[in-house]
């Protein structure tokens, strides 16, 4: 067991290590990244003053170390467009993004259970056939196109629900202030549907078929069979005896579904113009803000590295085999 | 699983020929029904892609302020209808612009797949024939890249090389090369130790005409299927980098990029410029999955856990 929680730390140690790495060499793939900071009709002057400003005359392992430890005290440049410490900038708008990311993989999650149980258990029928057939243009769809058509019908045909904007509920939360998130809890829910069904489109729609076909699978397995003729109720055996086992790929993927859904949030909050890191990138690329794209990267790699660490920790923790083997 | 998969294959291919293996081929295609369908729309985008000048109605390009914003199927006044799936912004023909976006969205789904999927098959045959510190490097590389949400990469090459058709092909192409890596290494450690590589080897083969010519055509099944899905999901990945302003330049039409340019005019109620880009990027990406969805059926059902 510790062997294994040592293992998978020092992997993630070299992992971290590898997306600074890339990130770093991102910046100097297009020649002397200086040019990205400097306007186009910068003097040959300003350009060898900024370069040295921000040290980029120096050779380039001395400006991965500085890069290195810049970064481990939080600090990865100053954003072009904000003036301010990019690593700040992003952060702010970083709990807009987790509420949603959060509730996308909270729908993903919760529908694709019931989803999967019930077209496996009508397996072949007209049931069956429509749902996987959902799933299946579920996991075509563009998802920005699918948040866009929302809009269209839903928003502005129906008016059901408001096309944008955003009520706090984490922000709130860590400024101590419960009731305040509380009460914005129902408005909050509002806002994000349309959004968080749009990200988990895709997910939702792969965990079904995943959860369809491992119960499948499960279902034919000699213990279902001896739970049944126990006598035991259809849905003792479903959730009891069948769904434990069955969820198991679900839930293995958890963490990656988090870096998928995080990764679906740069164009799905642009339609919604949703306040998070997303929409934030987005405007970074259209104004070439380089600073703030790093830092956004950087920052979503290393949650998603924790993230995993965590997930595969908690799974050695109640895997007999993994915790054993 | 894996062992069953090459036994099968061993067992099956050299026994049957060609001509009677496509017949079954047909044969299945036409039983699971949904794979026609794809079929038939991918015959619709490759023709698109082919001859798109020659059948679109207009010029993608050409300008027509006084036609601008006209909606689907407006009749004139000579009683014809000139542009059938209605103008855009500029008074550019939608349909004519759709035909032409099948272009960008097949060349850079099956360049970008083809380019990810040599270097990963390679790399993957690499780290599973020799195995050790090789494989310990390969993998690990992997596993850097998959600490990235993959969009998020891309973006960050893309906004520091520029955008542009050869960036676009080749991040969309490098970013895919983990999933063929993964698949391929676990394979061929299953097949190392076979005896036909037993033979080869004894046979004075060299390591590479091993790696090549004997373990990659028992391992090329599920490897196909993966393709099928990754052409799918590299042209929604193409799709969403165009919408984000990171794809080709702007004079050639692509279908995200429509969709780019259809935000404007969301809020004005102009449907059409919405619609129809979205589904054409749906259709072509349903065909690819369901196309998967039949390979892996029709090539070995055993392979299930895939996509």
């Amino acid at each position: 067991m510790w062997q294994f929680i040592l293992r998978r730390l020092l992997q993630s140690i070299i992992v971290i290590f590898g997306v600074t790495l890339i990130s770093f060499s991102a910046l100097h793939m297009a020649g002397d990244p200086t040019y990205l900071y400097v306007g186009e009709r910068a003097s040959e002057e300003e350009i060898a003053r900024t370069r040295a400003a921000l040290g980029f005359d120096k050779p380039l392992h001395i400006q991965y170390l500085t890069f290195l430890s810049r970064l481990a005290r939080g600090d990865a440049g100053r954003s072009l467009t904000y003036r301010q410490p990019a690593m700040d900038v992003v952060l702010e708008r970083l709990p807009a993004t987790i509420e949603l990311t959060l509730f996308a993989m909270f729908i993903a999650i919760t529908l694709a259970i019931p989803f999967g149980i019930v077209a496996s258990l009508n397996r072949g029928t007209a049931v069956d056939g429509g749902m996987m057939t959902l799933a299946m243009f579920g996991q075509s769809i563009p998802s920005f196109w699918f948040g866009i058509m929302l809009i269209l019908f839903i928003g502005l045909g129906l008016r059901w629900l408001p096309i944008s904007g955003h009520v706090a509920i984490i922000q709130p939360l860590l400024e101590g202030n419960f009731r305040e998130a509380f009460t914005n809890f129902p408005q909050a829910i509002r806002y994000l549907l349309m959004p968080a069904i749009t990200i988990s489109l895709f997910s939702l729609s792969r965990n079904s078929r995943l959860v369809r076909s491992s119960m499948l699978e499960v279902l034919s397995q000699d213990y279902v069979r001896t739970a049944r003729s126990k006598g035991l109720k259809e849905s003792a055996v479903v959730i009891r005896h069948a769904l434990r086992n069955a969820w198991m790929p679900v839930v293995t993927m958890i963490g990656l579904e988090f870096g998928f859904l995080l990764s679906g949030v740069v164009v799905v909050e642009t339609v919604f113009s949703w306040p998070g890191v997303g929409r934030l990138v987005f405007n970074a690329i259209n104004q070439r803000d380089i600073p703030l794209v790093q830092a956004s990267v950087i920052l979503f790699s290393l949650l998603f590295v924790g993230l995993n660490l965590i997930v595969d920790l908690l799974y050695a923790r109640l895997d007999p085999r993994v915790r054993l083997g | 699983m894996s062992t069953a998969t090459s036994a099968n294959s061993e067992i099956s291919a050299p026994s049957q020929s060609f001509a009677k293996e496509l017949r079954r081929a047909g044969r299945s295609l036409f039983k699971a029904k949904w794979p026609v369908l794809a079929i038939l729309i991918l015959i619709a985008v490759v023709t698109a892609s082919a001859i798109g000048p020659l059948i679109a109605p207009k010029d993608p390009n050409r300008q027509n302020i006084i036609k601008r914003l006209q909606e689907p199927y407006t009749v004139e006044r000579s009683g014809e209808v000139e542009f059938l799936l209605g103008t855009d912004g500029l008074g550019r023909d939608v349909l004519s612009r759709l035909i032409y976006g099948a272009r960008v969205s097949l060349l850079v789904g099956l360049t970008a797949v083809l380019i990810g999927g040599t270097l990963g098959v390679s790399l993957g045959l690499i780290a599973g024939y020799f195995g050790g510190r090789t494989d310990d490097i390969i993998m690990r590389l992997a596993d850097i890249q998959l600490a990235f949400p993959f969009i998020l990469l891309a973006i960050m090459f893309l906004v520091v090389l520029g955008p542009g058709l050869l960036n676009l092909v080749l991040v969309l192409g490098i970013g895919q090369w983990v999933t063929y890596a993964r698949i391929t290494r676990g394979q061929t450690v299953s097949q190392r130790e076979k005896e036909y590589v037993e033979a080869a080897r004894a046979l004075g083969k060299r390591d590479l005409a091993i790696m090549f010519q004997s373990i990659l055509p028992n391992i090329i099944a599920p490897l196909i299927v993966i393709a099928s899905f990754n052409v799918a999901s590299v042209i929604l990945a193409e799709a969403a980098l165009s919408f984000l302003g990171l794809g080709v330049p702007p004079t050639i039409p692509t279908w995200g990029g429509m969709l780019a340019e259809s935000r404007d005019q969301l809020l004005a109620g102009r449907w059409w410029l919405a619609v129809y880009p979205g589904i054409a990027i749906m259709l072509t990406v349903l065909a690819f999955n369901i196309l998967g969805d039949w390979l892996r059926d029709f090539l070995d059902p055993r392979l299930r856990t895939i996509g």
